[in-house]
């Protein structure tokens, strides 16, 4: 499938999901309560700054934001022996 | 089209479950050990649920001309006890010669701890020492990333270990590319909310290639949907792909991994005698 063939089968899901994220946001902000310093609630933000990006790894870039941090010296921070 | 689901939890499924894989073209499935929903309270209740799944499933998915292989281990989320574990790893081998038994696993991690981490090592020795295959459970959500990468510095350091006969399950756009350079088969695990859609995993067939990559449902106690895999093939022909590349994904990949195992002896079913309805 080109482009626009994606783009005519996917319009309506993707305008959808849009329209979910947007009512979701209002949900919270018309709730009682501040999330501006909510690490979460800036996690979405992020997120959806990553959506404007023109990479084309974007899932994979949103995946990393919502991912803990690996540490290579985790074996040494376990204490455990490592396998040969 | 028949396919394969290579992990799917039947001990969760009503037996209409398995009429309905078997009328979507599922010959045959393998079904790693997991939590049950609760945690055990000793190894016997182990000992039970290793007789469930070498006994019980493959009687009932038999009923439906469904071949029901499975893979043992105490799974990543009870591996936190470490005591219970090395119990429970204890009874593995009288089962091995079972005829239904492909391997060792799900081991994995889940919160990746320390814990955790010892007990998915001792597995891992466990299949050396017994020339098993391997299948493996990543954390889900943000443990994901780092887990893999854990269980990947895990397996580098056993030297004895072919990485042909490991599979690394639940991959996702984030961890895919590393199991997949490293030598082992991925599995992506189709499922509703915390692992991956069928768009999203056509997505890194198209990228990544269909080689060592295998598709799931998983089909467990969550809200997962044990016809995954037939929306793949779905979400697959509407994007045009070949009926061959979809079969490589669906069936040829679990086959051809599987196949690495002594018990996994397979026929593929006529079509004309096969059993979809209740006996």
């Amino acid at each position: 499938m080109n482009a626009s063939q994606i783009l005519e089968r996917e319009f309506l899901e993707v305008r959808a999901k849009i329209l979910e994220i947007a009512a979701s946001l209002d949900r919270m902000d018309r709730a009682e309560g501040d999330l501006t310093l909510d690490p979460n609630r800036q996690l979405l933000d992020r997120g959806i700054d990553l959506l404007k990006s023109n990479e084309t790894d974007r899932a994979e870039q949103v995946q990393l934001l919502f991912s803990r941090e690996y540490n290579d010296g985790w074996q040494d921070d376990f204490d455990l022996q490592k396998r040969t | 089209m028949y396919y394969i689901d290579p992990h799917i939890h039947m001990v969760s499924r009503t037996t209409d479950d398995y009429q309905t894989l078997a009328r979507m073209g599922c010959v045959a499935m393998s079904e790693p050990a997991f939590w049950a929903g609760f945690d055990r309270g000793s190894a016997d209740g182990f000992r039970d649920y290793f007789r469930q799944l070498t006994e019980v499933e493959p009687a009932r998915a038999a009923q439906y001309g469904i071949q029901h292989f499975t893979w043992l281990c105490i799974n990543a989320k009870e591996a936190e006890n470490v005591e219970l574990s090395r119990e429970v790893m204890k009874l593995i081998p009288e089962f091995l010669d079972c005829p239904n038994v492909l391997g060792i696993g799900e081991i994995g991690l889940n919160k990746n701890t320390r814990n955790e981490s010892i007990v998915f090592q001792e597995h891992v020795e466990l299949a050396i020492e017994h020339e098993q295959q391997i299948l493996i459970h990543t954390p889900h959500l943000a443990d994901k990333y780092q887990g893999t990468r854990m269980i990947l510095d895990m397996l580098a350091g056993h030297t004895g270990l072919d990485r042909s006969r490991v599979l690394v399950d639940h991959v996702e756009e984030h961890t895919v590319r590393e199991v997949i350079d490293a030598g082992y088969w991925a599995g992506m695990t189709l499922y509703p909310v915390t692992k991956c859609t069928p768009a999203r995993a056509a997505d890194i067939i198209e990228q990544m290639g269909p080689d060592r990559l295998c598709v799931n449902s998983a089909g467990d106690w969550g809200p997962s949907k044990p016809t995954a895999v037939p929306d793949l093939i779905m979400e697959m022909r509407r994007r045009g792909h070949t009926e061959g590349m979809i079969q490589q994904v669906v069936f040829d990949n679990p086959y051809q991994f599987f196949s690495q195992s002594r018990h996994f002896s397979f026929q593929v079913p006529n079509p004309e005698t096969r059993v979809f309805d209740t006996p």
